[in-house]
């Protein structure tokens, strides 16, 4: 099997008495820019964050059926949730860059993870902002804190620490919801350049982003996977009469 | 709308005659202390040439004397080296016993209890700042005293030992409560990207949140400081109180606060001895007024390295 793909398989998850994902099942394939969009509160973003276990943070979460990655269940007990998130990586919908300088935010992953120290440290830093694309407008000033940069370049930054640690997999979970529209066709260019080498998976209401930048899009609903496709079929040609509703601006 | 503008008026009247009066009793107590304290250096009324009891204070010796004996028949001295280290000392002792556990406390509190156990743990650790002071010096007295005497096999408990480790006690629940507030207000944005780089939740509170609580436990260990160096009734009852200059944790000491304590009701009302002590209660003033001002830059600079 490819690495990098992702089984989704009858996942349902409660918050307490909440019904939020329903029965959803999915297969994402590696490679690729997956879009997931709906509705606000359809549980788009639960359903990502279900991909690196980022509900467990939440008490009286409960989920039946099954998430495999590389045919791996992630909630099985004997799956180590700090090895998982360490290959699944996550860009939050605000910048959350560390209150710490440019250097230490993308040094971070990597000490902890202790992959590199010393010289190697430093040019694997170099390497996650050139790969994020920003490393040509901080290289003068690395020790500066990161809350020095703008808005688009923060969430740049936060993206190149989750590079960092070299995942395969990147959630990104309505990363330019808080960027300009400049910014965003940057942070848009830099998915596409991505996604040959990891899977990257994005949450978005925006659905002309999911147009953009996606190849594969999966339409949810009131926790519902209406429809899930290659991106051209799903606008073009959609299935279900509710993504076409949903595409045509019915409601939003 | 007339009425709104009166009972506008009269908030604002209520509210800037308090803060006035607030800060008029404090700048009143300072300038008495040292109206007062500057009479031991300035010869008033009668000095007996014969009486050294009657001459006034230089200002060196009182400041860099080594020996504070002023009821020494002949020539009183009055040095506050030995008082000044007796109260740097414990309270120093102290802060190394008490920042360390109370930081520890504090992120076990703020980062891995949860609910009512938190809320339980929280309150005791609050009530127990408010415990009189006298009943700590009373268990450091019959339990901890005699203790350390039998453990470290010294004649007597009572020393700077014993004295930090009762200061220690009493500022731990400030510095675990201030350290436990400025962890909770750390944005959780942060410990969602710490986690979903990977890193535990221990690396999380260690690496990301202590870091970025930096401030506001900063000011938690001022605070600390500040009810080390000012206790009085713990420390005179377990420190010994010899006014030397100690050599070793198990020596007596003597600190400022318990010397006025001790003194003041048994020095000649308006001698150079009394203000001798109201000059002390001047340095103790100076003492809290330096290590605020540190900490108030410490955190200004704090501040402006991380805000936009």
């Amino acid at each position: 099997m490819e690495k990098g793909r992702i089984e989704i398989q009858q996942l349902n998850l409660w918050f307490g008495t909440n019904h939020v994902l329903r029965d959803i099942s999915l297969s994402i394939p590696a490679r690729s820019v997956t879009a997931i969009m709906g509705p606000s509160g359809c549980g788009k973003s639960t359903l990502l964050r279900c991909i690196n276990r980022m509900n467990d943070l939440i008490s009286d979460t409960r989920i039946t059926g099954r998430i495999l990655i590389d045919g791996r269940d992630i909630f099985s007990p004997e799956t180590d949730v700090i090895e998982l998130r360490k290959r699944v990586g996550m860009v939050f919908q605000k910048p959350n860059p560390f209150p710490k300088s440019i250097f230490e935010n993308i040094a971070f992953g990597i000490r902890i993870h202790r992959l590199a120290h010393g010289r190697e440290l430093k040019e694997r830093v170099e390497r996650a902002l050139r790969q994020a694309n920003l490393w040509e407008e901080v290289k003068d000033r690395l020790h500066d804190n990161a809350f020095s940069l703008s808005g688009g370049q923060q969430q740049r930054l936060c993206l190149a620490r989750c590079l960092a640690v070299e995942p395969e997999i990147i959630l990104l979970d309505e990363p330019a919801s808080a960027l300009d529209p400049h910014s965003t066709a940057r942070l848009e260019e830099l998915i596409i350049q991505l996604k040959n080498e990891y899977t990257i998976v994005i949450v978005t209401h925006n659905m002309q982003q999911a147009a953009r930048v996606s190849d594969y899009c999966a339409f949810v609903m009131l926790g519902e996977l209406v429809e899930f496709n290659r991106t051209e079929k799903v606008f073009t040609n959609p299935n279900d009469r509710r993504t076409e509703d949903f595409l045509g601006g019915k409601f939003g | 709308m007339k009425r709104r503008r009166i009972a506008d008026r009269g908030v604002r009247v209520l509210f800037s005659v308090n803060a006035v009066l607030a800060a008029a009793v404090l700048l009143g107590i300072l300038i008495f202390l040292l109206a007062y304290g500057i009479r031991a250096f300035i010869p008033a009324g009668a000095v007996d040439p014969e009486d050294p009891s009657t001459q006034p204070l230089t200002l060196g010796g009182f400041l860099f004397g080594a020996s504070w004996n002023p009821d020494a028949y002949g020539q009183p001295e009055y040095g506050i080296v030995p008082l000044l280290l007796g109260s740097l000392i414990t309270t120093v002792l102290a802060l190394l016993i008490a920042i360390p556990m109370g930081i520890a406390g504090a992120v076990f509190i703020a980062e891995r209890l949860r609910g009512g156990v938190r809320v339980a743990v929280k309150m005791a650790v609050e009530l127990f700042a408010g415990f009189p002071s006298v009943v700590i010096g009373f268990f450091g007295l019959l339990v901890l005293g005699p203790a350390l005497a039998r453990v470290f096999n010294v004649p007597s408990g009572l020393n700077v030992l014993n004295a930090s480790v009762l200061l220690a006690l009493m500022s731990l629940p400030t510095i675990i409560s201030v350290s436990d507030d400025a962890l909770r207000v750390v944005p959780h944005s942060y410990r969602e990207a710490a986690y979903a780089l990977g890193a535990s939740p221990w690396t999380t509170a260690i690496r990301v949140i202590l870091p970025a609580a930096r401030s506001g436990i900063l000011a938690a260990v001022m605070l600390g400081f500040g009810r080390a160096v000012g206790e009085t009734m713990a420390v005179l009852m377990v420190a010994g109180n010899a006014p030397i200059i100690p050599r070793s944790l198990f020596d007596p000491v003597r600190t400022i606060t318990t010397t006025i304590a001790i003194e003041l009701g048994e020095s000649a009302f308006n001698s150079i001895h009394f203000f001798a002590l109201f000059a002390l209660g001047f340095i103790l003033f100076l003492i809290a007024l330096f290590t605020n001002l540190i900490a108030e830059a410490l955190i200004r600079r704090e501040k402006r390295s991380f805000t936009l």
